[in-house]
């Protein structure tokens, strides 16, 4: 086997990948040991050369380790030590923040605090990283307190590691077991629960031997054994994956390491980059040969993730190498003539770095050349790939060119509420008043915590639960009380929707959207977040590598902790019902292919693809919150022991899962539909718990996912399987363990997933982490300085341009707004309706057009290319454009002919529609309405019920109302404050005037006659204030200034002429019945006994006015006046009124003629007032 | 009408401890004759109520009811003619129309023997004629009639300008031809929130989307406005998106701070209004 190895390794490197992937196979009993083999061997070698970037984690040990050397029997117990092995940062944090006993906590806060430490990673709380960047630090770190473990985990975790040489039976040294380091006593709550036993292995042999650490691999490379090395290589990579399996997950952190993030740019070492020289290169066979093998391993999907190989390799390529390195390859004669291949060194060198690098790039082209414009282009301009393989440079500038990949990761996240549907959420929805009461409440508290979380939470000191906490539970006691949680939980769902779900919104395809486009979306107007962005762009960002832990990024934040906060087990509940509804309702859409012609993409083909992304961002989304739902009871703080998992998975193996991913699982293989089905999969087993993995159940889910792995169909679109390999890849990454349990011998199995309906901005929406690959790039760019600018870099000149506000673009952005914003408030049938209606029409008309008039062009163009095939030996290309720039004139005519067919359709179709509809329905629609405007009317007071006095009701503006008559408001205003003069107090010869109180008057019945701005409530009070004025008219506060008492005549006093206006506006303006006979109560007929000189006469007017006008009855008056007589009064001031009463009773008894009232008020007058 | 932050302060300021009386509006409009007189008189009531608020407990204590309903006494006592009631509540700085009510409330309770019911109190201050007392019923319609900050009158005037502004709105809205649902609409379907018009189809105004618009004839001050937002502008972004605040009377230009997120403060109706075009050829 060690030679097949070496064979392997040293075969010249004109032999072909296949071959090389036939020996692979021929080898298959090595084959699994191999890969890891060689990927720690390339980490391995490549460490001290490697300053750029995290350092990337190798493969899994190998399976022997762990499974093939048991029994069928003795795998659950192997898969438990797993479990045991397996650290979660979760205890690890938690313990770090609290410093406190877990036990002693309550349990919602344990499940709170869990929850949110999974959070703090991406909150920024946490600089601490993933995996990443820990290596390097840890060297630093004293080896004596590195090395204290933390507890008796690790030594279950060795047990579980038994020695490599002996198992795996093809190293010739017996292999060499780290001494497990004792408990430290002094430190027994000490909190890193990393497990440091073993030396990083990112030192160098030599600096390992100065910390003293491992003498043995010194000696082995000293005495330049082999074997040796290559045990040690093992020993070395079983004790990186033990460290992978506690670094790899959510928290490395360790309170001796508070900060791994490091800076991109490296701009103070920017100096010391080298200048790679393809010349400098040394053992290039050798690195020819690695190359491949590692290739074959990439393009098998023999490496748990691609992604994380690349990245690699452009740290490589990207290296920036040291000056111990450049020394060390000085010598390239000794090391050539070394045989030995693998114990050298052959990564010593940036040279042999770059040149390794550029090499597997060109065996990855097909994988690269499918990634985002930005990366192509970062590729394109790297100098290093130029000068090392020219052809391979060519081969990038022409992907980059014909790459139409732009990939736009702007995240647009505004909280935007969900729309109030009163099919589904009006009274009639609720059971009763108060439960329709208190979800209106809650829903306001909702959408005030959501604003009042976006306006604070990055502030610093800002806590979520400190702040939110004890609002959502009083608020989830609310909802207990009247059984509204499914309610809440739908909301909370759409809301989780409509905030997160990703940076597709809808109208604007962010595909194709140009850097320009982008800014004009943005706003010229609106600076400020243009400098930010940009400031994005400059500002130097943090690499993290392509594999970060589980994260809620964004406005998920926010969810997350609602859920932990309102720790509402019902809550909880429904919103995993509600959860999985949805998820079941999207996982159904319907995945059609469209047959091409000739490449173009059609009109249906993209309306799918925007579909199938909608759908697939919301199904990762939900996905995510339901794995972390369901798997938040079993988040424990401390890794369960054996005993305690052993228990718990015999206990949850009974238990059915919330939703049967296996089975759906299965169902989107068998429909090739697992496009759809995996990337949300994948974030629902993001969130798993320790023993989670290994249930029954979920063993098999994961099995099942990686079979696709190692099984990926060569037919499948490739950006499609992309998209799998990078979602399942971070998967396994993430949960590293599982890929180790799982990998042994699967029957083979393949399946296929046929529509191509990934692309690139999807992909990479999906997988924000293979943005990390461009960063790496583009931090060399920076870290270079100035050499390296890049060529293709087009700089368009649009200064003037796009600093005037582009108005079309504006208007064109603030269409596709207001569109979207239509849609929003509609319920969500008007849309699909809208789209289906469209895409149909469309499509037809597409279909319909290229039937016809394409059709016809093509046959032109055909006779005209005959003929001019014929006349001469032209180019043609040239021909070909030449006919076709002919013909486009006439090609833009089916575009109108288009537009015109599809409105006329849907314009004939909608009028007979409603037209259908109108006749079957019109006279039931009128009755509702009438009916419905009936029972309002009846509700208006004022509104005469049957038995009272009907008042004819005036509805309507006299014909040909201009609407300009002073408001009612402003006429009771006037009214009121002529009351205040004659009610008093006056100041010093305050009078209202009786002319301008004329004007008023009149005024008052132009308001009275439009009917526009008049209301019940006005009118009554008008007509109440009215009434009031007319028992004041005698006061001493309304005088005409000419007024003098001696010429105190009926006829010419002006109070007269105001209570003829009066009577006439009660009579014809009002709409309402006024209230006249208040001039009756005792407090208006108080007002004329109060004043000195009583106008008796003014008074008597005002009965036979009212007589007169018909305002009331000569019956109704003589009751009001006998009433009156009955109260206590002045003595002389009954006289008068008895007097009075008996005058207007004779006059009103006899009904003699009605001649002129002045004359017979005249009579009347003489006769009371003699006795005044 | 906009207003700055330190104009409003200014006008708030010389209100300082005015009485609501005509003669203090009339000296507001020499001392600010470049605001209108609605704006003024809007911002002078909200500065009363915001004071009468603040010492609104003070004349509720069972010794101040009693020191007003014997002080009342008296005075009519001496002359059933002069204003006693209403000169007692300028004296002790109260809104006539509330110092009429505690006199009611206290003289129908001597007189009943029992706590009057509110109705009743209500509809003798709408109608003082049906007060049993006429010296009574006299002062206490002088109170309501003189009050312009509280009272049945001044009831009225607001929700006959608030209900004319609405009319106005509609009417804007007919003449842009803008479909629309209006409040009693709304309450027939069985909204639990309802803004005075929401937009069937959404418009833009001064670039910013908007589905509903509110109109409030009033100034909008900081504490108005703060309220308005918790009971009614939030809960109406929180249904229907964002939307379109008119004050009619202006505001605190601050206030329009929300606009980002979806609250539009205006004066007026607005002017740069972009529809949806159905035609979408530019595309």
């Amino acid at each position: 086997r060690l030679q097949g190895l070496k064979q392997l390794l040293l075969q010249h490197p004109s032999v072909g990948e296949n071959h090389i992937h036939d020996k692979l196979v021929s080898l298959s009993l090595l084959q699994k040991d191999f890969v890891p083999f060689l990927l720690n061997f390339l980490r391995e070698q490549t460490s001290q050369i490697l300053t750029n970037g995290p350092p990337t984690p190798a493969k899994t040990p190998n399976s022997k380790a762990h499974g093939s050397q048991r029994t069928g029997s003795e795998r659950r117990a192997s898969l438990g030590s797993f479990l045991t092995a397996t650290p979660d940062t979760l205890p690890v944090r938690r313990g770090r923040r609290k410093g406190s006993s877990v036990v002693g906590a309550s349990g919602r806060q344990v499940a709170r605090d869990l929850g949110r430490s999974l959070a703090e990673e991406e909150d920024g709380k946490s600089d601490s990283g993933s995996w990443n960047g820990g290596r390097r630090k840890r060297s630093e770190v004293p080896l004596v307190s590195a090395r204290s473990p933390p507890s008796q985990l690790n030594l279950n975790n060795l047990e579980e590691f038994p020695p490599m040489g002996a198992a795996s039976g093809w190293t010739n040294k017996p292999s060499r077991r780290i001494n497990p380091t004792p408990v430290s006593a002094e430190r027994p709550l000490s909190k890193p629960k990393t497990c440091f036993t073993s030396t990083p292995v990112s030192q160098s042999p030599a600096a390992r031997l100065s910390a003293g650490s491992s003498p043995e691999a010194f000696t082995a490379v000293q005495e330049g054994n082999l074997s040796s090395v290559i045990s040690n290589s093992l020993q070395e990579e079983r004790e990186m994956l033990k460290k992978e399996r506690y670094g790899i997950s959510f928290d490395p952190g360790t309170p001796t390491k508070p900060s791994y993030a490091r800076s991109a740019s490296l701009p103070a070492e920017s100096h010391l980059v080298t200048c790679a020289n393809p010349t400098k290169v040394s053992c290039k066979k050798q690195l020819e040969c690695l190359a491949q093998l590692y290739s074959s391993c990439i393009a098998e999907n023999l490496v748990p993730n691609i992604f994380l190989e690349l990245f690699f390799v452009l740290q490589l390529l990207t290296s920036k190498g040291t000056s111990t390195a450049e020394d060390g390859d000085s010598d390239p004669e000794i090391n050539e003539s070394n045989r030995d291949i693998s114990g050298r060194q052959h990564f010593q060198s940036v040279h042999n770095c770059v040149y390794f690098a550029v090499c597997v790039l060109d065996y990855q082209y097909e994988i690269i050349s499918h990634l985002e414009k930005g990366m192509l282009k970062l590729l394109a301009e790297n100098e290093r790939i130029a000068s090392f393989s020219p052809t391979l440079h060519k081969r990038l500038r022409e992907a980059y060119e014909n790459s139409t990949a732009k990939v736009s990761l702007l995240l647009p996240c505004s909280v935007q509420s969900v729309s109030f549907q009163p099919e589904t959420d009006n009274r009639s929805n609720f059971p009763s008043d108060r439960a329709f009461h208190i979800f209106k409440k809650q829903r306001d508290i909702f959408y005030e915590l959501l604003r009042e979380w976006e306006d604070n939470h990055e502030k610093t000191g800002w806590d979520f639960e400190r702040v939110l906490g004890s609002k959502i539970r009083a608020m989830m006691a609310h909802l207990s009380a009247t059984f509204n949680h499914s309610r809440f939980a739908r909301l909370f769902q759409k809301q989780l929707i409509q905030m997160c779900k990703g940076p597709i919104g809808g109208g604007a395809s962010w595909g194709d959207t140009s850097d320009q486009d982008v800014l004009n979306m943005l706003g010229s107007d609106n600076l400020s977040r243009l400098k930010r962005l940009q400031e994005r762009f400059v500002v130097p960002q943090s690499i993290r590598g392509p594999c970060p832990p589980p994260s809620f990024p964004g406005c998920q934040q926010f969810f997350r902790d609602f859920i932990l906060s309102a720790g509402s087990y019902q809550f909880n509940q429904h919103l995993m019902d509600s959860l999985c509804l949805k998820i079941l309702e999207l996982n159904g859409l319907t995945l059609v292919e469209h047959e091409h012609s000739d490449g173009e993409a059609d009109m249906d083909e993209q309306d799918e693809k925007k579909r199938f992304t909608v759908a697939l961002l919301s199904l990762r989304l939900l996905a995510k919150f339901l794995g972390f739902l369901v798997f938040l009871p079993y988040r424990t703080a401390e890794q369960p022991t054996r005993d305690l998992q052993d228990s718990a998975l015999a206990l949850r193996n009974q238990i059915l899962p919330v939703l049967d991913i296996l089975k759906l699982l299965r169902q989107s293989i068998q429909d090739q539909r697992s496009i759809l089905t995996i990337p949300w999969i994948v974030e629902y087993l993001s969130l798993v718990d320790h023993i989670a993995p290994f249930l029954d159940y979920y063993r098999k889910v994961f099995g099942l996912l990686l079979l696709m792995v190692l099984s990926e169909d060569k037919e499948m679109s490739f950006l499609n399987k992309l998209l799998i390999l990078a979602v399942l890849g971070w998967l396994f990454q993430v949960e590293l363990f599982l890929f180790c349990c799982i990998l042994s011998a699967f029957p083979s199995f393949s399946y296929q997933d046929f529509v191509p309906l990934v692309d690139q901005q999807l992909l990479y929406t999906c997988c924000p982490y293979l943005g990390e690959l461009r960063k790496l790039l583009a931090s060399f760019v920076a870290g270079s300085g100035g050499k390296n600018g890049g060529f293709i870099r087009k700089i368009t000149p649009t200064a003037a341009e796009s600093l005037a506000p582009k108005a079309s673009v504006t208007q064109r952005k603030l269409q596709i707004e207001l569109e979207q914003a239509f849609f929003h408030n509609q319920p969500p049938s008007l849309r699909r309706t809208v789209e289906f209606v469209a895409e149909r029409v469309g499509s037809n008309c597409v279909k319909h057009i290229k039937a016809t008039l394409v059709a016809e062009l093509v046959q032109r163009a055909e006779t005209m290319l005959q003929e001019k095939v014929k006349e001469e030996d032209v180019n043609h290309d040239k021909l070909l454009e030449e006919v076709c720039a002919q013909l486009y004139e006439e090609g833009a005519q089916a575009l109108i002919k288009g537009r015109d067919s599809a409105e006329n359709i849907a314009v004939e179709l909608a009028t007979e529609r409603a037209c259908g509809w109108l006749s079957a329905n019109i006279a039931a629609l009128i009755k509702r309405e009438v009916k419905a405007t009936f029972n309002r009317m009846l509700k208006v007071p004022g509104f005469p019920l049957p038995g009272e006095d009907a008042v004819e009701l005036r509805r309507d503006c006299p014909s040909g109302c201009q609407h300009c008559a002073p408001f009612p408001s402003q006429v009771i205003n006037e009214i009121k404050d002529v009351l205040c003069v004659a009610v008093g107090p006056r100041d010093e010869g305050e009078v209202v005037d009786c002319v301008w109180l004329e004007c008023l008057l009149g005024r008052l019945s132009q308001t009275l006659r439009c009917r526009k701005f008049m209301c019940p409530t006005s009118e009554q009070q008008l007509a109440k204030c009215t009434v009031e004025l007319a028992s004041l008219l005698g006061d001493p506060g309304i005088k005409s200034p000419e007024k003098s008492p001696k010429e105190l005549r009926v006829k010419n006093n002006p109070t007269c002429g105001l209570l003829k206006l009066l009577f006439s506006i009660w009579k014809e303006d009002f709409g309402t019945s006024v209230p006249v006979q208040l001039i009756f109560s005792k407090k208006n007929i108080g007002y004329l006994a109060e004043v000195e000189q009583r106008e008796w006469d003014l008074f008597l007017f005002l009965l036979h006015g009212l007589i007169e006008h018909g305002l009331m009855r000569t019956s109704e008056i003589q009751s009001c006046l006998h009433s009156l007589e009955e109260l206590p009064w002045p003595s002389d001031f009954i006289k008068d009124l008895k007097m009075l009463s008996r005058v207007f009773v004779s006059e009103h008894q006899i009904e003699e003629p009605r001649t002129n009232p002045s004359e017979l008020t005249r009579q009347s007058l003489g006769t009371v007032a003699t006795h005044s | 009408m906009k207003l700055s932050k330190a104009q409003y302060d200014e006008i708030a300021q010389f209100l300082g401890h005015v009485q609501p009386t005509r003669q203090s509006l009339r000296k507001l409009k020499e001392k600010f004759p470049s605001q209108s007189q609605s704006t003024l008189l809007s911002i002078f009531s909200q500065e009363y109520q915001k004071q009468i608020k603040r010492t609104h407990a003070k004349h509720h204590t069972a010794e101040a009811i009693e020191t007003y309903y014997q002080r009342y006494l008296n005075g009519v006592m001496k002359n059933s003619a002069a204003p006693v009631l209403l000169d007692l509540a300028n004296e002790v700085d109260f809104a006539p129309s509330l110092m009429a009510r505690i006199v009611l409330e206290r003289f129908l309770q001597e007189k009943e023997q029992a706590i009057p019911s509110k109705t009743l109190i209500n509809s003798m201050l709408r109608d003082p004629s049906q007060i049993p007392d006429g010296v009574l019923a006299n002062q206490v319609y002088q109170c309501t009639v003189n009050d312009c900050c509280y009272g049945p009158l001044v009831d009225c005037i607001k929700h006959a300008i608030g209900h004319e502004h609405e009319v106005l709105l509609r009417e804007m809205l007919l003449g842009k031809n803008l479909s629309f649902l209006a409040e009693d609409q709304l309450r027939a379907k069985g909204y639990d929130k309802t803004p005075d018009f929401i937009l069937e189809v959404p418009v833009a105004v001064e670039g910013h989307i908007i589905h509903w618009i509110e109109s409030k004839a009033s100034f909008g001050d900081e504490s108005s406005h703060q309220a308005y937002l918790q009971d009614q502008f939030w809960s109406y972004w929180n249904r229907f998106g964002p939307g379109l605040v008119i004050y009619w009377y202006g505001f605190i230009e601050e206030l329009d701070c929300h606009r980002e997120r979806g609250i539009l403060l205006k004066d007026c109706f607005p002017t740069d209004i972009v529809t949806l075009r159905h035609s979408m050829a530019q595309r």
